[in-house]
Protein backbone atom coordinates (compact mmCIF):
# COMPACT_ATOMS: atom_id res chain seq x y z
CA UNK A 1 0.00 0.00 0.00
CA UNK A 2 2.78 2.12 -0.58
CA UNK A 3 1.46 4.25 -3.07
CA UNK A 4 -1.24 4.85 -1.13
CA UNK A 5 0.09 6.51 1.74
CA UNK A 6 2.24 8.78 -0.63
CA UNK A 7 0.77 11.87 -0.11
CA UNK A 8 1.70 13.72 -3.75
CA UNK A 9 0.48 10.07 -5.12
CA UNK A 10 -2.56 10.90 -3.42
CA UNK A 11 -2.15 14.49 -4.44
CA UNK A 12 -1.59 13.87 -8.07
CA UNK A 13 -4.73 11.42 -8.49
CA UNK A 14 -7.27 13.72 -6.20
CA UNK A 15 -6.27 16.65 -8.39
CA UNK A 16 -6.52 15.17 -11.57
CA UNK A 17 -9.52 13.43 -11.20
CA UNK A 18 -11.23 16.44 -9.91
CA UNK A 19 -10.11 18.79 -12.93
CA UNK A 20 -11.66 16.17 -15.33
CA UNK A 21 -15.27 17.29 -13.80
CA UNK A 22 -14.27 21.09 -13.28
CA UNK A 23 -16.60 22.25 -16.28
CA UNK A 24 -16.58 25.61 -16.74
CA UNK A 25 -13.52 26.31 -15.11
CA UNK A 26 -11.49 26.22 -11.77
CA UNK A 27 -14.11 27.84 -9.24
CA UNK A 28 -16.67 25.65 -10.32
CA UNK A 29 -14.33 23.10 -8.73
CA UNK A 30 -14.07 24.90 -5.86
CA UNK A 31 -17.26 22.50 -4.07
CA UNK A 32 -15.20 19.38 -4.76
CA UNK A 33 -11.94 20.63 -3.83
CA UNK A 34 -13.61 22.26 -0.38
CA UNK A 35 -15.00 18.34 0.13
CA UNK A 36 -11.97 16.50 -0.79
CA UNK A 37 -9.67 18.56 1.21
CA UNK A 38 -11.80 19.49 4.09
CA UNK A 39 -14.16 16.66 4.67
CA UNK A 40 -13.53 13.65 3.30
CA UNK A 41 -9.42 13.85 3.51
CA UNK A 42 -8.72 16.38 6.28
CA UNK A 43 -6.06 18.17 4.57
CA UNK A 44 -6.91 21.48 5.97
CA UNK A 45 -9.49 23.26 8.53
CA UNK A 46 -12.65 25.56 6.63
CA UNK A 47 -10.72 28.32 7.61
CA UNK A 48 -7.54 27.42 5.91
CA UNK A 49 -9.30 26.87 2.85
CA UNK A 50 -11.19 30.65 3.10
CA UNK A 51 -7.47 31.78 3.99
CA UNK A 52 -6.05 29.72 0.53
CA UNK A 53 -9.15 31.08 -1.80
CA UNK A 54 -8.16 34.48 -0.70
CA UNK A 55 -4.76 34.24 -1.08
CA UNK A 56 -5.05 32.45 -4.94
CA UNK A 57 -7.60 35.46 -5.72
CA UNK A 58 -4.78 38.25 -4.85
CA UNK A 59 -2.28 36.84 -6.76
CA UNK A 60 -1.91 37.17 -10.36
CA UNK A 61 -2.21 34.23 -13.20
CA UNK A 62 -5.22 31.91 -13.45
CA UNK A 63 -7.51 31.02 -10.08
CA UNK A 64 -6.74 27.49 -10.37
CA UNK A 65 -3.92 28.68 -8.13
CA UNK A 66 -5.93 27.19 -4.90
CA UNK A 67 -4.77 24.13 -5.58
CA UNK A 68 -1.50 25.07 -5.59
CA UNK A 69 -1.62 26.33 -2.09
CA UNK A 70 -3.71 23.21 -0.83
CA UNK A 71 -0.75 21.01 -2.10
CA UNK A 72 1.37 23.53 -0.27
CA UNK A 73 -0.49 22.86 3.04
CA UNK A 74 -0.07 19.13 2.18
CA UNK A 75 3.23 17.85 0.84
CA UNK A 76 5.47 21.58 0.80
CA UNK A 77 7.15 22.66 -2.55
CA UNK A 78 6.81 19.06 -4.22
CA UNK A 79 3.07 18.92 -3.06
CA UNK A 80 2.35 22.56 -4.48
CA UNK A 81 4.10 21.51 -8.03
CA UNK A 82 1.78 18.16 -7.93
CA UNK A 83 -1.30 19.33 -7.60
CA UNK A 84 -1.25 22.52 -9.98
CA UNK A 85 0.33 19.53 -12.39
CA UNK A 86 -2.34 17.39 -11.98
CA UNK A 87 -4.97 19.96 -12.15
CA UNK A 88 -4.17 21.46 -15.27
CA UNK A 89 -1.98 18.79 -16.98
CA UNK A 90 -4.40 16.32 -18.24
CA UNK A 91 -7.14 18.82 -18.96
CA UNK A 92 -5.18 20.88 -21.29
CA UNK A 93 -4.00 17.59 -23.16
CA UNK A 94 -7.44 16.40 -23.33
CA UNK A 95 -8.62 20.22 -25.24
CA UNK A 96 -5.67 19.94 -27.70
CA UNK A 97 -6.60 16.50 -28.51
CA UNK A 98 -10.53 17.32 -29.24
CA UNK A 99 -9.01 20.84 -30.53
CA UNK A 100 -7.42 18.83 -33.29
CA UNK A 101 -9.81 16.38 -33.59
CA UNK A 102 -12.33 19.47 -34.52
CA UNK A 103 -10.52 21.09 -36.87
CA UNK A 104 -10.98 17.86 -39.01
CA UNK A 105 -15.18 17.60 -38.27
CA UNK A 106 -16.73 20.57 -38.62
CA UNK A 107 -20.84 20.83 -37.46
CA UNK A 108 -22.45 24.13 -37.14
CA UNK A 109 -24.54 22.88 -34.99
CA UNK A 110 -22.72 21.24 -31.88
CA UNK A 111 -21.30 24.71 -30.40
CA UNK A 112 -24.41 25.93 -29.74
CA UNK A 113 -26.27 22.61 -27.99
CA UNK A 114 -22.94 22.57 -26.15
CA UNK A 115 -23.08 25.62 -24.93
CA UNK A 116 -26.61 25.77 -24.15
CA UNK A 117 -26.63 23.01 -22.24
CA UNK A 118 -23.39 23.46 -20.25
CA UNK A 119 -23.78 27.03 -19.24
CA UNK A 120 -26.53 26.82 -16.99
CA UNK A 121 -24.50 23.70 -15.07
CA UNK A 122 -21.43 25.86 -14.82
CA UNK A 123 -23.63 28.61 -13.15
CA UNK A 124 -24.81 26.38 -10.78
CA UNK A 125 -22.02 25.23 -9.94
CA UNK A 126 -20.43 28.57 -9.30
CA UNK A 127 -23.12 29.59 -7.11
CA UNK A 128 -22.46 26.69 -5.00
CA UNK A 129 -18.84 27.41 -4.79
CA UNK A 130 -20.15 31.22 -3.37
CA UNK A 131 -22.23 29.20 -1.01
CA UNK A 132 -19.77 27.22 -0.04
CA UNK A 133 -16.97 30.28 0.89
CA UNK A 134 -19.59 32.47 2.34
CA UNK A 135 -20.52 29.40 5.13
CA UNK A 136 -16.17 29.42 5.41
CA UNK A 137 -15.71 32.89 5.61
CA UNK A 138 -18.20 34.92 6.86
CA UNK A 139 -18.39 34.39 10.18
CA UNK A 140 -19.87 37.36 11.96
CA UNK A 141 -23.06 39.62 10.63
CA UNK A 142 -20.86 42.20 9.58
CA UNK A 143 -17.99 39.99 7.40
CA UNK A 144 -21.18 38.45 5.49
CA UNK A 145 -22.02 42.43 5.17
CA UNK A 146 -19.19 43.12 3.53
CA UNK A 147 -19.26 40.04 1.24
CA UNK A 148 -23.03 41.53 0.10
CA UNK A 149 -21.41 45.08 -0.74
CA UNK A 150 -18.87 43.69 -2.58
CA UNK A 151 -20.95 41.55 -4.25
CA UNK A 152 -22.81 44.55 -4.99
CA UNK A 153 -19.94 47.15 -6.44
CA UNK A 154 -18.16 44.54 -8.28
CA UNK A 155 -21.86 44.11 -10.52
CA UNK A 156 -22.55 47.39 -11.06
CA UNK A 157 -19.09 49.27 -11.02
CA UNK A 158 -15.88 48.66 -13.26
CA UNK A 159 -13.66 49.14 -10.16
CA UNK A 160 -10.74 47.04 -10.41
CA UNK A 161 -11.02 44.07 -7.98
CA UNK A 162 -7.92 44.35 -6.56
CA UNK A 163 -9.44 47.73 -5.05
CA UNK A 164 -11.95 45.70 -3.35
CA UNK A 165 -9.69 43.41 -2.26
CA UNK A 166 -7.45 46.07 -0.38
CA UNK A 167 -10.29 47.57 1.13
CA UNK A 168 -11.55 44.03 2.62
CA UNK A 169 -7.79 43.40 3.82
CA UNK A 170 -8.22 46.96 5.50
CA UNK A 171 -11.24 46.01 7.39
CA UNK A 172 -10.10 42.93 8.73
CA UNK A 173 -6.74 44.44 9.41
CA UNK A 174 -8.65 47.76 11.93
CA UNK A 175 -10.43 45.13 13.53
CA UNK A 176 -14.29 45.63 12.04
CA UNK A 177 -14.94 41.99 11.08
CA UNK B 1 14.42 27.83 -32.21
CA UNK B 2 15.77 30.63 -34.83
CA UNK B 3 12.45 32.17 -35.18
CA UNK B 4 13.22 35.80 -33.57
CA UNK B 5 14.09 36.99 -36.78
CA UNK B 6 10.15 37.98 -37.20
CA UNK B 7 9.31 40.79 -34.99
CA UNK B 8 5.89 41.20 -34.49
CA UNK B 9 4.42 41.27 -38.09
CA UNK B 10 1.74 44.03 -38.66
CA UNK B 11 0.26 41.94 -41.40
CA UNK B 12 -1.98 39.08 -39.58
CA UNK B 13 -1.85 36.22 -42.64
CA UNK B 14 2.30 36.20 -42.69
CA UNK B 15 1.40 34.63 -38.91
CA UNK B 16 1.07 31.27 -40.90
CA UNK B 17 4.21 31.47 -42.33
CA UNK B 18 6.32 33.37 -39.82
CA UNK B 19 5.29 31.29 -35.86
CA UNK B 20 6.95 33.15 -32.89
CA UNK B 21 9.50 31.32 -31.68
CA UNK B 22 9.01 29.42 -28.54
CA UNK B 23 10.52 32.01 -25.90
CA UNK B 24 8.18 34.67 -27.47
CA UNK B 25 5.69 32.37 -26.51
CA UNK B 26 6.45 31.24 -23.30
CA UNK B 27 7.39 35.14 -22.69
CA UNK B 28 3.99 36.45 -23.68
CA UNK B 29 1.99 34.20 -21.63
CA UNK B 30 3.58 34.65 -18.71
CA UNK B 31 3.04 38.41 -19.13
CA UNK B 32 -0.55 37.87 -19.52
CA UNK B 33 -0.52 35.55 -16.46
CA UNK B 34 1.35 38.20 -14.25
CA UNK B 35 -1.38 40.83 -15.11
CA UNK B 36 -4.26 39.13 -14.82
CA UNK B 37 -5.12 40.11 -10.78
CA UNK B 38 -8.50 38.65 -10.78
CA UNK B 39 -8.75 36.88 -14.42
CA UNK B 40 -6.20 36.30 -17.22
CA UNK B 41 -9.08 35.74 -20.21
CA UNK B 42 -9.26 39.64 -20.59
CA UNK B 43 -5.63 39.71 -20.43
CA UNK B 44 -5.28 37.07 -23.27
CA UNK B 45 -7.36 38.55 -25.50
CA UNK B 46 -5.96 41.74 -25.29
CA UNK B 47 -2.04 40.41 -26.05
CA UNK B 48 -3.22 37.83 -28.27
CA UNK B 49 -5.78 39.54 -30.80
CA UNK B 50 -4.81 43.47 -30.42
CA UNK B 51 -0.75 43.11 -29.43
CA UNK B 52 0.29 40.08 -31.25
CA UNK B 53 -1.97 40.11 -33.64
CA UNK B 54 -1.64 36.30 -33.59
CA UNK B 55 -5.36 35.91 -33.90
CA UNK B 56 -8.52 37.67 -34.94
CA UNK B 57 -11.05 38.26 -32.36
CA UNK B 58 -13.54 35.66 -34.20
CA UNK B 59 -11.00 33.27 -33.85
CA UNK B 60 -9.82 34.32 -30.34
CA UNK B 61 -14.16 33.55 -29.44
CA UNK B 62 -13.63 30.12 -31.01
CA UNK B 63 -10.76 28.91 -29.71
CA UNK B 64 -12.21 29.97 -25.97
CA UNK B 65 -15.29 28.93 -26.16
CA UNK B 66 -13.73 24.95 -26.75
CA UNK B 67 -11.63 25.94 -24.33
CA UNK B 68 -14.58 27.22 -21.83
CA UNK B 69 -16.47 23.69 -22.42
CA UNK B 70 -13.88 21.19 -22.00
CA UNK B 71 -13.34 20.10 -18.55
CA UNK B 72 -10.44 22.11 -16.20
CA UNK B 73 -9.08 25.40 -16.19
CA UNK B 74 -9.70 27.61 -19.38
CA UNK B 75 -7.34 29.42 -19.36
CA UNK B 76 -4.92 26.66 -18.95
CA UNK B 77 -6.60 24.87 -21.75
CA UNK B 78 -6.20 27.73 -24.10
CA UNK B 79 -2.50 28.19 -23.94
CA UNK B 80 -2.20 24.40 -25.10
CA UNK B 81 -4.27 24.93 -27.85
CA UNK B 82 -2.96 28.26 -28.77
CA UNK B 83 0.83 27.45 -28.24
CA UNK B 84 0.21 24.32 -29.99
CA UNK B 85 -1.66 26.33 -32.92
CA UNK B 86 0.94 27.88 -33.78
CA UNK B 87 4.00 25.77 -33.17
CA UNK B 88 2.97 22.54 -32.70
CA UNK B 89 3.54 20.44 -29.29
CA UNK B 90 6.41 22.34 -28.34
CA UNK B 91 4.97 25.72 -28.50
CA UNK B 92 1.64 24.51 -26.65
CA UNK B 93 4.50 23.65 -23.46
CA UNK B 94 6.19 26.76 -23.81
CA UNK B 95 2.63 28.84 -23.88
CA UNK B 96 1.46 26.45 -21.21
CA UNK B 97 4.75 26.62 -18.99
CA UNK B 98 4.47 30.49 -19.34
CA UNK B 99 1.22 31.12 -17.82
CA UNK B 100 1.45 28.54 -15.02
CA UNK B 101 4.94 28.62 -14.20
CA UNK B 102 6.07 32.51 -12.69
CA UNK B 103 2.65 32.81 -11.12
CA UNK B 104 2.93 28.92 -9.66
CA UNK B 105 6.46 30.09 -8.11
CA UNK B 106 4.59 33.20 -6.61
CA UNK B 107 1.96 31.56 -4.82
CA UNK B 108 3.81 28.51 -3.73
CA UNK B 109 6.11 31.43 -1.89
CA UNK B 110 2.97 32.96 -0.16
CA UNK B 111 2.10 29.67 0.99
CA UNK B 112 5.18 29.60 2.66
CA UNK B 113 4.87 33.01 4.38
CA UNK B 114 1.16 31.52 5.06
CA UNK B 115 2.65 28.54 6.56
CA UNK B 116 5.10 30.57 8.68
CA UNK B 117 2.85 33.26 9.78
CA UNK B 118 -0.81 32.26 8.89
CA UNK B 119 -1.79 32.15 13.22
CA UNK B 120 -0.07 35.87 13.13
CA UNK B 121 -3.45 37.73 14.89
CA UNK B 122 -2.70 40.72 12.30
CA UNK B 123 -2.61 38.48 9.34
CA UNK B 124 -5.13 36.57 10.04
CA UNK B 125 -7.54 39.52 10.05
CA UNK B 126 -6.44 40.77 7.13
CA UNK B 127 -6.95 37.48 4.98
CA UNK B 128 -10.84 37.20 6.81
CA UNK B 129 -11.25 40.27 5.11
CA UNK B 130 -9.98 40.01 1.90
CA UNK B 131 -11.98 36.48 1.94
CA UNK B 132 -15.01 37.99 2.68
CA UNK B 133 -14.87 40.54 -0.37
CA UNK B 134 -13.03 37.34 -2.91
CA UNK B 135 -16.28 35.63 -2.15
CA UNK B 136 -18.57 38.58 -3.08
CA UNK B 137 -16.31 38.87 -6.59
CA UNK B 138 -17.14 35.30 -6.98
CA UNK B 139 -20.83 36.13 -6.23
CA UNK B 140 -21.01 38.88 -8.95
CA UNK B 141 -19.36 36.99 -11.36
CA UNK B 142 -22.33 34.56 -10.62
CA UNK B 143 -25.13 37.20 -11.08
CA UNK B 144 -23.10 38.51 -14.49
CA UNK B 145 -23.38 35.24 -15.84
CA UNK B 146 -26.87 34.50 -14.78
CA UNK B 147 -28.41 37.40 -16.43
CA UNK B 148 -28.83 36.56 -19.98
CA UNK B 149 -30.51 33.01 -18.99
CA UNK B 150 -32.99 35.38 -16.54
CA UNK B 151 -33.14 37.81 -19.40
CA UNK B 152 -34.11 35.30 -22.11
CA UNK B 153 -36.52 34.22 -19.71
CA UNK B 154 -34.83 30.35 -20.30
CA UNK B 155 -36.43 28.56 -17.75
CA UNK B 156 -35.15 25.17 -18.45
CA UNK B 157 -31.75 26.74 -17.97
CA UNK B 158 -32.44 28.16 -15.18
CA UNK B 159 -33.98 25.06 -13.71
CA UNK B 160 -30.93 22.99 -14.40
CA UNK B 161 -29.29 25.57 -12.97
CA UNK B 162 -30.97 25.34 -9.29
CA UNK B 163 -30.94 21.86 -9.52
CA UNK B 164 -27.07 22.16 -9.72
CA UNK B 165 -26.74 24.47 -7.19
CA UNK B 166 -28.90 22.66 -4.50
CA UNK B 167 -27.47 18.98 -5.34
CA UNK B 168 -23.75 20.60 -4.63
CA UNK B 169 -23.98 23.56 -2.61
CA UNK B 170 -26.89 22.46 0.04
CA UNK B 171 -26.84 18.71 -0.41
CA UNK B 172 -23.49 18.15 -0.68
CA UNK B 173 -23.36 15.56 -2.95
CA UNK B 174 -19.99 14.54 -5.15
CA UNK B 175 -19.39 16.27 -8.18
CA UNK B 176 -18.66 13.05 -10.98
CA UNK B 177 -22.25 11.67 -9.51
CA UNK B 178 -23.64 14.59 -9.86
CA UNK B 179 -22.21 16.20 -12.99
CA UNK B 180 -22.67 12.34 -14.62
CA UNK B 181 -26.62 12.67 -14.03
CA UNK B 182 -26.80 16.44 -15.07
CA UNK B 183 -24.95 16.99 -18.53
CA UNK B 184 -26.79 13.98 -20.03
CA UNK B 185 -29.90 15.30 -18.62
CA UNK B 186 -29.25 19.05 -19.55
CA UNK B 187 -27.97 18.19 -22.96
CA UNK B 188 -31.27 16.06 -24.44
CA UNK B 189 -33.26 18.48 -22.77
CA UNK B 190 -31.46 21.19 -24.78
CA UNK B 191 -31.49 19.46 -27.86
CA UNK B 192 -35.23 18.46 -27.62
CA UNK B 193 -35.94 22.08 -27.13
CA UNK B 194 -33.68 23.37 -30.66
CA UNK B 195 -35.22 20.54 -32.59
CA UNK B 196 -38.85 21.62 -30.96
CA UNK B 197 -38.13 25.23 -31.68
CA UNK B 198 -36.74 24.73 -35.20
Amino acid sequence: MSGDDNPLFQLFWTFALISLFAIGGANAAIPELHRIAVDVRHWMTDKQFADAFAIAQLSPGPNVLIVTLIGYSVAGVAGAAAATVAMCGPTAALAYVVSRWLSNVRDARWPAVLQASLVPLSIGLMAASALILVQASDRTWPAFLLTVVAAAVASITRVNPLWLLAAGGCLGFAGLL
Amino acid sequence: MTAETAPAAPVTADIAKHPPSLRTLFFAFAKMSLSGFGGVLVFARRAIVEEHRWMTAEEFNETFALCHFMPGPNIVNLSLVFGSRLRGIAGGLAAFAGLLGPPTLLVTGLAAIYGHFGQVDALRRVLAGVSCVAVGLLASAVFRMMSPLLKKRDVLGLMVMLAVFAAIGLARLPLPAVLLAAVPLSLAVTYAKLRWAR
